[in-house]
Parts: C-alpha cells; structure tokens; sequence
C-alpha cells in the first residue's frame, strides 16, 4: 500500500535528473554541431571566395580557378526542372484534391508520391540514365538533368500544394460554383490565388532540392564545368555540365582541393539560408493573414 | 446575335472543362506513371546482369574484382546493412531527445531558434557534409587508426558518423510533429496522477506518439540507405566486408564510384546493384506505409 | 467536522488579470463541496490552485495561502508531485491514456513505484470497484480505454484517480460531457467516495449542487460572494447576488 506521506517529503528522482541531462545534452549536440559547421565552413571558405571566383570560368593557362560555368549550369537546372515540375506538380494536387473521387485511386496516387520522394537520388541516376540519357537519347545533358529533376522534386510540388489546396474553405468553392462559374473557371481564378504561398513554398523548396543534388546529376549530366556552356540555348541545354554541388564534389573529392570546396560550400549554405529564411517569411505573412480574417 | 449565346458557351465551357479535367488527370497519374516506370526499368537494366552472374553469386559473392569478371556485392550490403543499422541506433535517441527539448522544454524563442537549426541541418547538400566529414570526422578517426596501429583511411565509423548528421533532422522533426499531436490532456492527467515532467513524457507522451515516431525512424533508414555523395567522400570505400575501422563501400557507392569508366557486364553489374537497393527502398516504402495506416487508423 | 483545505485571501493572476480575489474558505473533510457560479468567474481556476494544476500555465502568479492538514501547498519545500497524489484530479471531459484500461488504472501506481503484481491486480480491482465500473470492464482489461463510452470512460478516469490512494478528489465540471444516465451514476457514486474522502466538484449545474454537495460556493468575478451548506445557500442565501443566481436571473 501507499504510505502517507507530507506532501514536503520532496522525493529524489535520479532518473528525471539523468533524462533532463540527456534532452538538454542532445538538444546542445545538435545546436553545437551546426554552430560548428556553419563556423567551419565559412573559416575555410570565405578566404577563397574572390569576386573572380565567382564569375570567370576556371583558366589553366593561367591556373585561375573559377566557378561560373557551374553557376550558369545550377541557374539552367533551376529554370528547367521548375518549368517542368510546377505545372505538372501542380496539375497533379489539383486533380487530387479537386477532382478525384475514387478513393483508391487517391490511395494509389498517394502511396506512389511518398515512395518517389523516399526514392533515393542515386535511382534517379540510374533510371534517368537508362531512360532520358539512352532510352530517349538525349545523352549526358543539363536536359537530361532536368528532366529527372522534375522527377525528384515532384513529390515536394505535389504535396506541399496539396496542403495549400486543402487549407482553402469549402465556402470559396461553394461561392464560385454558386454563381455559376465553371470548376476550371473556379479553380484559375479563386482556387489559385488562395493557394498561390503554398505554391511558392512548393517552388522554394524544389529549388534547395535541385541545388542542393548532386549524385543522380553526376550520371545524367556530366562532372564537369570547366566551360562556359556553348552555342545558343538549346545546344547550351544538350551538353553536359556540372552544378555547384557536383563541382564542389568534383574539386574536394576527385581533386582533393578542399578550399575551393569549402568556397562553394560557402555559396550552397547561403543559398540554403536563403531559401530558409524565404520560406519562414512566406509562412509567417500567411499565420497574419489567417490571424486576420 | 444569330447564335445562341448559351448553347454555344455551354458548348465551348465544357470543352475547355473536358480540356483541363484530362490534362489534371495525366498529371495526377505521374506519380504513378514514373514509380510503374522506374520499376520497370530498375528491374529491364538490372535484371540481365543479375542473370548472367547468377543470383546467388552477385547477393552472396564476397569478391567485387570487375577486371577478373567477379560480381559479388555482399560486401556492399552488408556494409550498407550495418552503417544504416548503427546510424540509426545513435540518431534515434539524440534526435527524440531534441525533439522532446523542442516540444516539451524549450520556450518560444529558444524553440524557434532551435527549430531554424534543423531545418538548416536538413537542407544543406550532401556533398557539403561529405566535405565536413572529409575534414572533420575522418581525421578524429585516423588518430584513433593510428593508436590501434591500423592503416589510416575512410572507414564506416565516418560514415556511420556523418549518417547520423544526416538523418538527425528527419528524425527530429517527424518525432516532435507527432509529440506535438498527442492531445494535451493526456499531459494533464498524467501531471495530476502526481507524475513528473519525466514520468509524463516517457510513460504517456512517448508512447502516444510512437507511431509517428516509429515513422520517422524507418524514414530514416531509408535517407541512410539512399545517401550517396556524403558517404563515397569519407567511406574509403574499398570492397571489402564491413569492419569498424576499415574502408567500406556502400551499396550506393558501389554504383556512382565506378560509373564513369564502366562499360558492358561492369556496367550491367552496376545497374544490377541499382536494382538491389531499390528492392531495399522499395520493402522500406511498404513498411514506413502500413506503420502510417496503422497509425492513421488508431487516430 | 475537521477542515481538510483551508485558503486564505487567496489570488491569482494570469499576466495581469487578476482572476481570484481574497478567496478565503474552509472546506470540510469527508464532505462534498460545491463550487458553483456562471462561466469564468474562477471556480475552474480555484480548484485548479488547490493542487496546484495552474502551475502547468505559464505567466500564472499566485498569492495567499493555502492549507492542506496544515501544511502550506504554496511554499517552495513542497513536491507537487505528492501534493497531486494526495489531491487527486478528474477533468471536464473524460481523457483516459491511450492504453489498456487495467494499464490506466496502474499507471497511477507504477509512477510512485508500486510494481508488485499482485498488490497492483488488488488495487486495479478495489479504485474499478470504488469507480463503479468494475462489473462493466472485468472481463476486458486488456482492451483499450477509449474503447468504452463516455461515461464508461469518466468512470475509469475517477477509478484512476483513486488508485494512487488520494485524500482529496477534485473534479471540475466531471459531467458536463456526458449523457444523463451516465450523470446520474457518477452522482451516485459521489456519495459513496465522500465517505473516504473529501470530493471538491466545480458544475455548471445547480441542481447537480443541490443534490449532491453538504456545503456550497458561489463564485462571482473571481470572487468567493457566499459559502456555507448547501441547504442554507439554497433556501436562504445571505447575499443577494447569490439568490439572483440560484433563481437563474443570471449566468
């Protein structure tokens, strides 16, 4: 039986000390980890980081490193994965939250976007080697990157329109189809507009996820950036080419050039907070928004 | 007017409705349309080097020597098999420990902060924590090579080391979105039982949370598995059977290291292991699915 | 008869609302306690500092004392955690764990160490009895808690409480989500726990107080305007803002 006791009679809990010493250990581990990196990382990368760096193409003649090519390369994977990915992506939340009725078709569709986005991006090389690359012939290519791109970053588009979709009450569509508007109607001019943050998170996050890939592009669009793209867009888009993140690989790993790496570390971090901090802005001006009406 | 204004734009109206109805159709179904067709060619580009080296001799073979025509990958899985495993051991209660911090301890600021943190920790690339690990984890791990006189190199200790990094953000923020779930009153109860803060969290929170928790965890494993770039740059990746502190290569690795300069059965082979890990992430898809439906069904 | 709690000019403050006023009462032991008075003028809140609940909310602030067998609850020796074993708590809504419904009745038990088999099966069986429930769950256990209705549920929930052995019950509106039969079982029950203990139940409900409380509170704006048995309150409130209210000119 329980004994009576004071209720002064404080009772020792060695076990709550121990669990409070390790939530707080663990919360400092990775707090500490991150100052580490963040501080690692611009340390070693900041003194490599010249104006000329960042916007010449690597010289050997006169063994001058720079980074352009691969920026020009991120811009143009940047631009054509989202130009093939968003509508598509947003296409596809449409269709699941405005359209499709037959629940297991709905189960399918949603079992088959989680398993593309636990789809590791090595796969994604592999197949997109197999099937843009050889299959359709568009060999090594920025293209060819592109499009597996569009692959990888579908999930993210889908889903996080999805939500958006979702979040838009009932009483809009009511209203739209109440005065007789069509459902594609409804759906350009209210539908999208009320969705239109969640479709630019959707966007700022496919974008940290194209920036930030690097193992399928090695082997759908080529590890190197040593040119400048050449000829006019569409030859510039059929040649191969390297991205930030695979150049950084390509100098630390193949070349052992650890301080250009950290200098293009330096460029993909900032590139990250960036995209964070966009992010954080957007959800916040919509938590005001809703706190409003 | 000679037409019929509302005929006419009841006809064009529902043009342009049949229109976009199938145009979101088809892009309803890409989903499925590119996991039927990664599937499909996974199993068309893996499958005759796997039949051709035989299927016993390429899971179980011990000897990966392209150049002397031997295709044995267990190496590679087992290697891939233990660093997941091990990552997931130390990630699991570091990172439920930050999500408990987060949820149940931190005030809004510090929270805030803190969850910047992770969100930071989630979307830097690969190749830079390859980087890090580079520069970082595996010289701590050379001097201990050197203490116990073993030759210096990557070893699956980095990698275990640097999956850990990576995976902690997932299995922080999936593990404190569902502590976040748990209803408030179970908190309550638990309290005016005369439990601790301690109790509460471990003996209710916890365990009402564990489904999603449980999800986290087999994301988890499934980031581990998958993770390409960040492992090849600190693994040492030889093709040896798994060993603490000696080089490994992980099954994603055995892909992407010698793509490059492969050609005929060296590359088949190569698609073959392309296949092996998505049959691995394609079990670990199922299971993460019916631990959410399960999960989903209780609530 | 003995006072079990005894409050003096007790107030509380959430940030700068000043939600309780100089409450100062002496409530009986082996009685039930009545606090009534319309939505958001502190019973809730009362109840809540008695074991000390309102800690849990953050920028709350409160001053006075309160006594429990004499000893002061608001002084920094006190373990809060023995303080709520010994005022036990059932909330307005029913919230069994998500668990089995032997496992919530035990968790009372194994959290202050108890974990002998055979004296938590005892106590398990004695608090379903002493809930009222005991016949309707014997035969299912194991089976989870939020398989029951209810009024099942808030039965299981009293149980619970009264597994870690309590002195003083505290149950804040305990009936207000359930239907009238499961009411009337629970006003029943209440009854036979004031003869082992001392039960403090805030309701919006005065016929509720009237049948079931020796002694009741009106509360008013955060303030204690009468106290006294209930037959009294009742049938010749002093105050005339308590008779305005029992004759439902208000609230």
């Amino acid at each position: 039986m329980i004994k009576k006791t004071s209720i002064t009679e404080k009772r020792k809990r060695p076990l709550d000390k121990l669990a409070y010493f390790g939530i707080f250990l663990f919360a400092f581990l990775v707090f500490a980890m991150v100052v580490l990196f963040v501080v690692y990382i611009l340390y070693n990368g900041i003194p490599g980081l010249t104006w000329e760096f960042l916007t010449t193409a690597p010289n050997p003649i006169e063994q001058t490193i720079g980074i352009l090519p691969s920026i020009i390369n991120t811009g143009y994977m940047i631009l054509l994965a989202i130009l093939f990915a968003v509508p598509v992506g947003v296409g596809g939340a449409i269709y699941l939250c405005e359209y499709a009725k037959n629940k297991r078709l709905i189960r399918i569709i949603e079992f088959t976007t989680e398993t593309l986005s636990g789809i590791p991006s090595i796969i994604f090389g592999v197949f997109g080697y197999v099937f843009f690359c050889t299959l359709l012939n568009l060999k090594v290519s920025l293209l060819s990157g592109a499009l597996t791109l569009t692959i990888i970053v579908l999930p993210t588009i889908v889903r996080t329109t999805g939500e958006a979709l979702k979040a838009v009450p009932n009483s809009y569509r009511e209203a739209a189809q109440g005065i007789g508007a069509t459902k594609w109607y409804m759906i350009h001019t209210v539908l999208l507009p009320s969705a239109s943050r969640g479709i630019i998170t959707s966007i700022i996050l496919a974008i940290g996820r194209i920036v930030g890939e690097s193992a399928a592009l090695i082997l759908v669009s080529g590890g190197s950036a040593m040119y400048m793209p050449r000829g006019n867009f569409f030859e510039q888009i059929m040649g191969s080419g390297a991205t930030l993140s695979v150049e950084l690989y390509r100098y630390a790993y193949s070349r052992g050039e650890n301080g250009i790496g950290f200098s293009i570390a330096v460029v993909l971090l900032a590139i990250s907070v960036l995209l964070n901090l966009l992010v954080k802005l957007i959800n916040k001006k919509l938590g005001t928004q809703k706190a409003e009406s | 007017m000679k037409d019929h204004s509302i005929l006419r734009s009841a006809r064009t109206k529902s043009a342009v409705e049949l229109v976009m109805h199938i145009l979101f159709i088809v892009c309803g179904l890409l989903a499925v349309i590119a996991v039927l067709f990664i599937s499909i060619y996974m199993i068309a580009s893996g499958g005759p080097a796997i039949a051709k080296i035989g299927v016993f001799k390429f899971l179980f073979g011990q000897i990966w020597n392209p150049e002397a025509g031997q295709f044995g990958i267990l190496p590679f899985i087992l290697s891939s098999i233990v660093a997941t495993a091990l990552s997931i051991l130390i990630a699991v209660p570091i990172g439920v420990g930050a999500a408990i911090f987060l949820t149940y301890m931190a005030g809004k600021k510090t929270g805030g902060i803190f969850l910047f943190i992770v969100e930071l920790l989630a979307s830097i690339p690969s190749v830079v924590y390859g980087l890090l690990g580079a520069m970082l984890v595996a010289p701590m791990i050379f001097k201990l090579q050197t203490m116990l006189s073993l030759p210096q190199s990557g070893s699956l200790l980095s990698a275990t080391i640097v999956l850990v990094i990576m995976i902690l953000p997932t299995i922080i923020s999936v593990s404190a979105s569902s502590l976040q779930a748990v209803p408030k009153t179970y908190n309550d109860a638990s309290l005016a039982l005369g439990s601790s803060k301690i109790q509460s969290i471990f003996k209710v929170l916890l365990p009402a949370a564990k489904s999603g928790i449980i999800a986290g965890i087999v994301l988890g494993v499934g980031r581990a598995i998958g993770e390409t770039m960040a492992v090849m740059m600190v693994a040492g990746n030889a093709a040896m059977m798994p060993t603490l502190l000696g080089p490994v290569r992980l099954l994603t690795v055995g892909i992407s290291l010698e793509w490059a300069y492969s050609s005929g059965l060296h590359r088949e082979a190569l698609y073959g292991i392309g296949l092996v890990l998505f049959v691995f992430i394609m079990i670990i898809n199922i299971v993460l699915n019916i631990i959410l439906k399960k999960g989903g069904k209780k609530a | 008869m003995a006072n079990k709690i005894i409050t003096k000019d007790l107030n509380l403050y959430y940030g700068t609302h000043h939600a309780l006023k100089d409450v100062s009462i002496e409530i009986k032991e082996h009685c039930v306690t009545g606090l009534i008075g319309p939505s958001g003028c502190g019973k809730s809140t009362f109840l809540k500092t008695l074991n000390r609940m309102n800690d849990t909310i953050p920028g709350v602030r409160v001053t006075g004392n309160v006594l429990l067998d004499d000893e002061e609850v608001y002084q920094n020796a006190v373990d809060v955690t023995q303080l709520r074993k010994k005022v036990g708590m059932v909330f307005q809504s029913p919230n069994p764990f998500p668990m089995s419904i032997y496992d919530n009745v035990a968790y009372g038990l194994r959290i202050h160490g108890i974990k002998k088999r055979i004296i938590v099966d005892e106590i398990v069986e004695k608090s379903l009895r002493g809930a009222a429930i005991w016949d309707e769950v014997k035969d299912r256990l194991k089976k989870s808690a939020l398989s029951l209705s209810g009024g099942q549920q808030q039965r299981l929930c009293i149980a619970r409480t009264l597994a870690v052995q309590p002195d003083v019950i505290l149950m804040d509106e305990p009936t207000s989500a359930l239907d009238p039969i499961s009411t009337m079982k629970i006003e029943e029950l209440m009854s036979e726990l004031k003869k082992n203990y001392t039960v403090v139940i805030v309701t919006h409900n005065m016929q509720q107080a009237a049948r079931i409380s020796d002694y009741t509170a009106f509360f008013l704006l955060g303030e204690l305007v009468e106290y006294g048995e209930t037959s009294q309150i009742f049938s010749m409130p002093k105050d005339k803002r308590t008779e305005d209210y029992i004759t439902g000119r208000f609230g």
